[in-house]
């Protein structure tokens, strides 16, 4: 009796494995069939951001600010939808090609680098900002002039992303790195004086500076060494990216696009890399 | 299907795999040790004839049961390390590896206590009224006597807490151990989400495939070890 039960719990274990191994072959994004359709009207839209990072896409007791929380606050008016309209929903990196693909958002403005493996899974529209790694110090600090300078260094960035292993790689092999689930806590880390450094996209830490706790505790070093496309998350099966784009183009046109950098990184001296900045969205696939 | 299988060569050949599944297993192997030393010293005292010793035992069972892993190792991080400025050594990655074989070995000492309090209770009482009537006091007769027959009670519940180890020793990435595996299981997702399943797969497997030997083998030594009565 007992090992019949075993035998049954094994063999549905090892259906399960079967099932999701055979699901992983060539199809993709089946569920985003419902998001297409309905433009405007009485709809609202689910667009997801991240809640968790001051100056990009940041929940604060109920309010979203942002620059991501403005351009697609700009993007889904021109798309024909109210701000009363949009739903915001927090889209962790982690989960953002999932979300898309089973329908939970219709569009992801999460620092979302285009890149050719996501574009397997999603779609993007876009870009509409070009970040780049960058190094946020203390203040006072004047010998971290670049990723070289870090032999040696103590250096921070969030667990699973590889901003922080590449400086090990390509720049300074002597560098000690420090992972933590968020950027706030990196910062804390910093302004306790345990790490030299925090690395990622310069905007990211341009907005961590200008949150007022940090004001004047901590600079952006100013000097990107990378190019991080930020584009919108789209379901594959999508039929709005051609509209975002021209809602992008127009939102720099009309030059509210530097209003939304400037006001969420103020006080910061922040510029993003004008060669790259503003950028000139893609043709949609 | 062919083209799954070459996902997860590609995985392999850009994630060094293999390497964080050993920082995972030295984890374990360094915190099993000293939360078998710290939780055999725990059940001592808890079944001590000590009123005081028992209920300062009851108590950090109790304390450091309830708290989540998670917690013990970012209070590790945050308060040890950041705000005490404490370090266990000048290179990082061995510094927070120590910091998280501490928070494991804290937090299953706990667990590894109530599994050895789980053996004594298969040693009759008779064993204990006897070693007190051959002059035994308490340590000699815990040491010669309840010991060694409680261990030999006690190997399923200490083999089940080896496999909670070793599934928890992911949760060392919030104090920092970026090596582990469960953190390059983030980046491949991070970068690779269209290897998805495979990533799946591959971690669902490589668990089962460090877990399941555990399990046999401390079944087979439970059975043959076990003291007959």
């Amino acid at each position: 009796m007992r090992t019949r039960h075993t035998g049954a719990a094994t063999l549905a274990a090892l259906t399960a494995l079967t099932l999701a191994a055979c699901g992983g072959g060539g199809e993709v994004g089946g569920g985003g069939e419902e998001t297409g359709g309905a433009e405007g009207g009485g709809d609202s839209i689910k667009i997801g951001i991240k809640f968790d990072q001051p100056g990009l896409g940041y929940q604060d007791a109920g309010e979203y600010t942002g620059f991501d929380v403005d351009v697609a606050t700009y993007v889904a008016g021109e798309l024909g939808f109210e701000p009363d309209q949009i739903e915001w929903v927090e889209a962790p990196s982690a989960n953002r090609e999932t979300m898309l693909q089973t329908g939970q958002v219709d569009m992801i403005f999460a620092t979302y680098s285009i890149t050719d493996e996501r574009k397997e899974q999603v779609a993007f529209a876009g870009p509409y900002f070009v970040a780049g790694q960058d190094l946020l110090v203390a203040e006072d600090n004047t010998d971290i002039t670049g990723p070289e300078a870090l032999e040696g260094k103590n250096l921070c960035s969030v667990t699973g992303s590889t901003s922080a292993q590449r400086i090990k790689d390509e720049y300074a092999e002597g560098v000690q790195l420090v992972e933590r689930p968020g950027y706030a806590e990196c910062v804390t880390a910093l302004t306790a004086g345990q790490v030299d450094a925090v690395t990622t996209d310069d905007i990211i830490l341009a907005g961590l500076a200008a949150q007022p706790a940090n004001a004047g505790k901590v600079k952006v070093v100013g000097a990107p060494f990378s190019e991080e496309n930020y584009g919108v998350g789209l379901p594959q099966d999508n039929d709005r990216c051609e509209d975002i784009n021209a809602a992008i183009t127009k939102m720099i046109e009309d030059e509210s696009w530097d209003e939304f950098v400037t006001s969420n990184t103020e006080g910061t001296g922040y510029e993003p890399n004008a060669d790259l900045n503003p950028p000139t969205p893609d043709a949609c696939a | 299907m062919g083209d799954f299988l070459s996902q997860f060569g590609e995985l392999f050949a850009e994630y060094p795999i293999a390497a964080a599944y050993w920082v995972n297993i030295q984890l374990t192997f360094w915190a099993a040790i000293f939360s078998l030393i710290l939780g055999t010293v725990l059940a001592l005292i808890r079944i001590s004839p000590v009123a005081s010793l028992r209920w300062a035992g009851a108590a950090y069972v109790n304390l450091l049961r309830n708290t989540p892993l998670t917690v013990i190792m970012t209070f590790l991080f945050l308060a040890v390390f950041l705000q005490l400025q404490i370090s266990l050594s000048d290179d990082f990655t061995q510094n927070f590896f120590r910091f998280g074989v501490i928070g494991l070995t804290v937090y299953h000492a706990a667990f590894v206590c109530e599994s050895i309090r789980s053996g004594v209770n298969t040693v009759p009482i008779g064993q204990a009224e006897a070693a007190r009537a051959i002059g035994l006091s308490f340590l000699p007769a815990a040491r010669l006597i309840i010991l060694p027959q409680a261990f030999r009670g006690a190997i399923a519940p200490l083999g089940n807490t080896l496999i909670a180890l070793l599934k928890n020793s992911t949760v060392a990435v919030a104090v920092s151990v970026s090596t582990e595996a469960s953190t390059v299981m983030r980046e491949m997702i991070e970068s690779n989400a269209n290897f998805i399943y495979a990533i799946f797969v591959l971690f669902a497997i490589g668990f089962a495939v460090l877990v399941i030997p555990i399990g046999l083998v401390t079944t087979y030594l439970s059975n043959r070890l076990a003291v007959r009565r």
